[in-house]
Formats: structure tokens, C-alpha cells, sequence
């Protein structure tokens, strides 16, 4: 039977790990190689690297730092960040990514999408989905790291994203992201039981129950970054933890 | 040594390639029929989908030398859509023939289950295999074998079905999960695999 992913997220900026809040104020939090290569030592299934600041400040897609951590990993690679064109893609799979996930390119030119799907196939196709509440209840697309809220329904988006062949979706709430209070799990449930892909959950975890309760609410797999970044927890543990609740993890 | 690894347009062989590197071999990109027929062991990683992978296959003359291969039993490693092009045909690509040497249609996951199959299954091998030991290992694939071809030992795993996870019959090993994502498993797998070319 298939398990339930842990997933260390590592955003970078300049070849370098940074922790923010709702994506701003950053701060320096290692070399991605080295935080890697542990992770994968200590239990993660997969990791995901977000270069950050490439979408703002229009740079490149950290295409070294992927290929440095390919290097030494031997589990799945998930990059995004910035990514606008097959071209990109192409040479972030040639570094050493196994999957791409785009959000505002995909957003701006839905097709793309569809491009990335026929080119590499769905299992390569990430939709990164940053979603924020909206005073009608329901959650809209954010853009551009979060600067940028668009006239988008959430879970119409994840609908269109996998028809256009998207092959798995990395959820991220917006309003969550770096609180340390837990996913949005209404978020959660709306995107799990509107597609068939599998769905990633991001944003908001401090605790192993917050992940515990996004498998419930109907996650694939859990990403998080300051719970194993400031050491408190290794994926192991907490896959320990979700074992002991009844979930199937790979321990 | 060297492992001749089949690079066809659209593959994504990076993580194939620092596998083969983590096992202390090299790996030699190559579409030339004769490198794949000459090479002590051949590597044909999972490439988009079945319809293209077939089409270029055709085009370069690899289907000849991939099926000369299989045929004669010589050391190689077929992975995810390398493993389904074996086969006679896919639901992926509805009349766009296999290679045919494995007598069988591969089919699309069904029932309630998320497709793409993205992340960790058991796999459970058959009592006689010998490369493939039981443990975890990555998949990332919406089709697969569903049975084990005679003549070949192999191992299973299920995701809302049971389905094929690999075969192997002596040094061919044809897999539907990553060895090169699979972590130490997946690394420790590579080694027996390279120790059958010796």
C-alpha cells in the first residue's frame, strides 16, 4: 500500500536556505546540500526546493543548488520558483529535478501546463496552488510569492490544473504559511475531494498532529520546513508519530 | 565499468545517471543501437509517454537492440515506462504497439485511488526472485503490469489493485518503481543489479 509522504521543503535564495514569514523577511538557514543530505539521512520520502525570490526579483532558477543536491540524492526532487517556460523546466530536469511544480507562469498561461504534461508527462507536472481565504468563505490564488492576489477560485484552479494534466498539486495556504498553527484543513478538504491527484499539504505546520490532521483531512503528503529545520524533529520522528496514530508511513 | 544509459528526447536521466554514480560506475549516455548492443550493461530509464517513447525508439533502431538484449538475456535495467515498453501495448497510447517481448497490455489505475500513483509502496517480491528484496520503493506512474510474465520471477505491490513492481530474470531487471529514488533500498538494488554484469 502506498504511503504518506513527509516532506522537507527547503526554500532557497542565492544558493542558500531562507525562512520567512507569509513569504517575507527572510532569514539565512544553511547550505541546501548539507541540509539535504540530512534530511534524506533522517527519514524525509522526498524534498521539495522553492527558490523564493525567483518569480520577485526575476532571476534564474537556482539551476546549480539543484544539481549540487542531486548530487547526493537519492530520493524525489521537487523544484519550482520562478519557473515561466518549458526551457526552464528543461534545464532544471537536466540539473536534477524529478518533478517541476509552477504557479504564477501556469496562472498568466494555464496551458503551459497542459505543454509541461504532453513534454514530460503528468508525474513530472507539479501545480503549486498558494491559496488565501476570502471574505466570501471560500479561498482565491495568490501569485507572485504571495504579493499578489488574483480573481481565481481556489478549487476551480486545482479542477482546471489537473485537466490540463497536472499531475499532483502542492497546496499551500497562504494565510497559514509560517504561523506554526496548523494547515488550513478546510482548504485541505475542499482541494483533496475536487481532484484526483494526489495532493501535497503546506503551510502552517509546527507539530507532527498538524500533520497527522492533514492526513485526515485527505493529504497525500505533508510539507513543512521549520519543524525540521530548527532540529526539533527529523522526519523520522515524526513518521513515528503518525505510525502510532494509525497512518501507513514509511518507517 | 561503464553502463551504456539509453537517452531518448524527452527522458529526464539526471537522477538515473548520479544513481549509477552513487554505485561508483559510469554512465555513458548513448542512442546508437550498437552501443546498446555492445555494452557490458544497458540502463533504459522511464521516459514521458508510451505513443513518443515508442515513436523515437523506432525511429533510432533502438527497438531492434533493446529486444536483442531482452531477448538474449544480457545485463539491463529497464525503469517505470522502460519496464511498460516491454509489453505488447498500453491504454496510455491505444494502437501504438510495444516492443512485444513481454506477452502482456499494460493498463491505467482505476477505482479509488489518486492517480499519478506518486510516493512509497511495499514491495513484496515472489519467493525465487534474487534481486529484488522486499522493502520500499518510489513509484510515479498511472499504468502498470498487472501479471507476472512466465519465466520470470518478480515482485508485487498494490495501489487499489495488486500490480506488477518489477521483474527480473537473471541480469534483466525491469522495474516500475525508481531504484534510483528509492533511497538506500533503491541504491542497495542498483548494486545486485551491476553485480549480475560482472
Amino acid at each position: 500500500m502506498l504511503t504518506t509522504r513527509v516532506i522537507p521543503c527547503l526554500d532557497i535564495r542565492n544558493g542558500r536556505i531562507v525562512k520567512g514569514v507569509q513569504f517575507q523577511n527572510l532569514r539565512d538557514a544553511g547550505d541546501p546540500v548539507t541540509q539535504a543530505a540530512h534530511y534524506q539521512a533522517t527519514g524525509a520520502d522526498e524534498l521539495v526546493l522553492l527558490d523564493v525570490s525567483a518569480t520577485t526579483e526575476g532571476r534564474a532558477n537556482a539551476v546549480e543548488t539543484v544539481a549540487a543536491v542531486r548530487k547526493v540524492l537519492a530520493i524525489p526532487l521537487t523544484v519550482g520558483g520562478g519557473l515561466g517556460n518549458i526551457a526552464d523546466a528543461e534545464r532544471l530536469l537536466a540539473a536534477g529535478a524529478d518533478k517541476v511544480s509552477v504557479n504564477s507562469a501556469a496562472v498568466a498561461d494555464p496551458l503551459l501546463l497542459q505543454r509541461l504534461s504532453q513534454r514530460f508527462g503528468a508525474q513530472c507536472t507539479v501545480l503549486a496552488l498558494d491559496a488565501a481565504r476570502t471574505a466570501a468563505g471560500g479561498w482565491q490564488v495568490v501569485v507572485h510569492a504571495g504579493r499578489k492576489r488574483v480573481d481565481l477560485d481556489a478549487v476551480q484552479w486545482a479542477r482546471q490544473a489537473e485537466a490540463l494534466g497536472a499531475g499532483e498539486i502542492l497546496l499551500t495556504s497562504w494565510d497559514q504559511d509560517g504561523t506554526r498553527s496548523g494547515y488550513d484543513l478546510e482548504l485541505l478538504r475542499a482541494i483533496c475531494s475536487a481532484v484526483g491527484v494526489p495532493v501535497i499539504a503546506s503551510g502552517g505546520a509546527a507539530h507532527a498532529d498538524h500533520l497527522v490532521q492533514a492526513v485526515a483531512a485527505g493529504a497525500d503528503a505533508v510539507l513543512a520546513a521549520s519543524i525540521f529545520h530548527d532540529g526539533q524533529m527529523t522526519a523520522q520522528d515524526v513518521k513515528l508519530f503518525m505510525r502510532s496514530k494509525g497512518l501507513l508511513v514509511r518507517c | 565499468m561503464k553502463v551504456a544509459v539509453i537517452r531518448t528526447g524527452t527522458a529526464n536521466l539526471a537522477s538515473a545517471v548520479a544513481g549509477l554514480q552513487r554505485a561508483g560506475v559510469q554512465a555513458e549516455l548513448t542512442s546508437d543501437p550498437d552501443v546498446v548492443r555492445q555494452a557490458q550493461a544497458v540502463m533504459l530509464p522511464g521516459v514521458g509517454a508510451f505513443a513518443a517513447a515508442m515513436a523515437e525508439l523506432r525511429q533510432t533502431g533502438l527497438d531492434a537492440a533493446i529486444t536483442e538484449r531482452f531477448l538474449a538475456n544480457r545485463p539491463l535495467l529497464c525503469i517505470c515506462l522502460g519496464l511498460q515498453v516491454l509489453a505488447n501495448s498500453s491504454e496510455e497510447s491505444p494502437g501504438t504497439p510495444g516492443l512485444g517481448v513481454i506477452d502482456a497490455a499494460v493498463t491505467r489505475f482505476t477505482g479509488a485511488v489518486r492517480v499519478p500513483q506518486l510516493g512509497w509502496n511495499t514491495v513484496e517480491p515472489t519467493a525465487e526472485a534474487r534481486l529484488l528484496h522486499p522493502g520500499y520503493a518510489y513509484f510515479a506512474n498511472s499504468f502498470k503490469l498487472d501479471a507476472i510474465p512466465d519465466g520470470y520471477h518478480g515482485a508485487w505491490a498494490e495501489h487499489g489493485t495488486r500490480f506488477v513492481a518489477a521483474i527480473e530474470r537473471g541480469p534483466v531487471l525491469a522495474c516500475q518503481f525508481h531504484p534510483e529514488l528509492s533511497g538506500d533500498w533503491g541504491q542497495a538494488l542498483l548494486a545486485r543489479w551491476l553485480g549480475t554484469t560482472c
